[in-house]
């Protein structure tokens, strides 16, 4: 009896957070296998396996265009917000100047935000000046609510870099723009590549935003929730499973190379 | 992958080198940026005030300038049962995630310090739910726990459940979809903090002879404490704005409508946007109120 309390308490831990793993992973891996459900009207009991549904992605009304729709807002925003975003993370950490905790606040604010009013302050600012809901509104919404992400994300790698660096660069005559073009900017790439894809996951999965602001315009979340009051075709399941594959791949590869830099780091240190 | 925005203590900016005076170039790189919230973040709170506080006009949808306060007292009359129960939701989904992340943060933090590789594989399980679009997993729950589903017909069949009752619809659904959508939120700052706690004061406890219980809870809580703040920030203030996990498509019903649901509505479909307005700034303003209790608090000011 002693031992099987001492063997739990010791690795209790351990089943606990096998399990919550295991929990987290439950509509994931519902979402995977309907996807290849040989489904008729509904995707919501098991009918048998097929491949159908990820041959003929697009033979679901409107969920190719969703998707792509999705894309298109995801990379214009994504260029948008990171780009404004570096801008100003370089300026807070490099720069003394007025109103410094004015913009920590109003960078803040956005992210404390709830969606949903973000969404109804757009909303109402687009319907006063006139502006007819579409993609652009779309697009204007998802750069207001990365840039705040891009500047957290690309702030602390500009702090990291050693200024001894650019100094090198400024002691071997180069002009500021090639200090920065060869030197700090290929420093901040690490940082910025993770600010755009945090800017476009964000924008790639964002709804509530979406909905009040894009009108006609149908986004592939936007696509799942009118879907969801008759039924989501598995051609959907097809393209969310796809793309989550896609990022964990991109983060496994990531976090592998990372782990091999700082093995090689070890070996010459 | 960028955990900075989840990063449970304040951004690495305290050692700022060679900070210069050029202020034309800051304020280059600045302006456009701050020109750009200003546009689509402060001034569409600003058009929120103007038109909470509007009158109907000639036809549906159709409002004037006016400085109507009594929409508030109308709103709140109306809705503010909804505004209660977004509340309560939140914190309940909120204490929930807290319960079920902090262990696991510290299994992946503390007990997989030694193992690189199985942490790395840990904080991926944790995000992975990020990647599967967010309704489509709200909607699986949905499926799992639909009442032909094995689930239900299971705890019937147990009498842990009326033959009558739904899991779906009920707030029990709704605050169970609010837990599950924002624990990553939770889990990963907890996680930067405890990543980063030194043993050596826990193992300083234990050879006071402070029982594992007090060393856990006067030394490994008090030095979590920021990944626990961010962390219910995180949660609560997503959780207490959504309308997906309410809504009658997802796992909600009628009885269940959170704020988020009316302002949608009010919005979308009736076109009322004096009360959605409304709703959306009691809604913020209730937020702020509660976020700056909350961090006072708790005492953790450098949040930003």
């Amino acid at each position: 009896m002693r031992h099987v309390s001492r063997f739990f308490s010791r690795y209790l831990i351990w089943i606990y957070s096998i399990l919550a793993f295991a929990f987290l992973l439950v509509p994931i891996a519902y979402t995977v296998v309907f996807s290849f459900n040989d489904y008729r009207r509904s995707n919501i009991t098991w009918r048998g396996f097929t491949l159908d549904n990820w041959i003929n992605v697009c033979n679901a009304q409107g969920v190719c265009e969703a998707f792509a729709n999705s894309i298109l807002v995801g990379v214009v925003a994504t260029l948008l917000a990171t780009t404004l975003g570096t801008m100003i993370a370089i300026a807070l950490v490099r720069y003394r100047f007025k109103f410094r905790n004015a913009t920590t606040l109003l960078l803040f604010l956005p992210m404390a935000t709830p969606e949903v009013v973000l969404g109804a302050g757009l909303a109402a600012e687009f319907l006063t000046a006139g502006v007819q809901k579409g993609a652009l509104t779309v697009i204007l919404a998802h750069t207001m609510f990365c840039v705040s992400f891009v500047v957290v994300t690309v702030r602390a790698r500009v702090a990291g870099i050693d200024p001894a660096l650019e100094e090198a660069g400024r002691d071997l005559y180069a002009s500021p723009t090639q200090v920065f073009l060869r030197v700090t900017f290929p420093l901040l790439l690490p940082g910025i590549i993770a600010a755009a894809l945090l800017s476009f996951a964000l924008s790639f999965d964002d709804f509530i935003i979406t909905n009040f602001n894009s009108g006609a315009f149908v986004t592939f979340p936007k696509f799942v929730y009118t879907a969801a009051a008759r039924g989501i075709p598995a051609e959907a399941n097809v393209i969310a499973s796809a793309v989550f594959f896609i990022a964990i791949i991109f983060v496994v590869v990531s976090q592998l190379s990372a782990a091999a830099r700082r093995k090689r780091l070890a070996k010459q240190g | 992958m960028a955990f900075g925005a989840f990063s449970g203590t304040a951004a690495p900016v305290a050692t700022e080198p060679a900070v210069r005076k050029r202020s034309k170039v800051a304020l280059v790189l600045l302006l456009p940026g701050i020109l750009y919230l200003g546009l689509f973040f402060l001034v569409p709170f600003v058009q929120l005030i103007i038109t909470s506080l509007q009158a109907p006009g000639l036809d549906i949808g159709l409002y004037v300038n006016a400085f109507k306060i009594d929409n508030y007292a109308i709103v709140v009359q109306a809705y503010g049962s909804h505004i209660v129960r977004s509340f309560s939701y939140a914190l309940i989904a909120t204490i929930l995630a807290l319960a079920f992340s902090y262990p696991l943060a510290y299994f992946i933090g503390v007990k997989l310090r030694r193992f690189p590789l199985l942490q790395a594989l840990g904080l991926t399980l944790v995000i992975a739910p990020f990647f599967i679009s967010f309704l489509l997993r709200t909607f699986a729950w949905k499926q799992v726990f639909s009442d032909e589903g094995a689930v239900v017909t299971g705890l019937k069949a147990l009498s842990l459940m009326g033959s009558d009752d739904h899991f779906t619809g009920t707030p029990f659904a709704v605050i169970f979809g609010l837990t599950y959508n924002f624990i990553p939120f939770m889990t990963l700052p907890i996680y930067t903090s405890l990543e980063k706690l030194d043993l050596r004061y826990v193992e300083a406890g234990n050879d006071l002879y402070a029982s594992p219980v007090k060393t856990f809870w006067f030394i490994t809580i008090p030095l979590s404490m920021p990944g626990i703040v961010s962390g219910s920030l995180l949660t609560f203030i997503p959780a207490a704005g959504d309308y997906i996990n309410a809504s009658g498509q997802f796992l909600g019903g009628s009885d269940t409508q959170m704020i988020g649901n009316v302002i949608e509505k009010n919005f979308l479909e009736l076109q009322n946007y004096p009360a959605a307005a409304a709703l959306s700034l009691i809604l913020m303003a209730a937020i702020l109120v509660l976020v700056g209790i909350y961090v006072k608090r708790s005492g953790t000011e450098d949040l930003i």
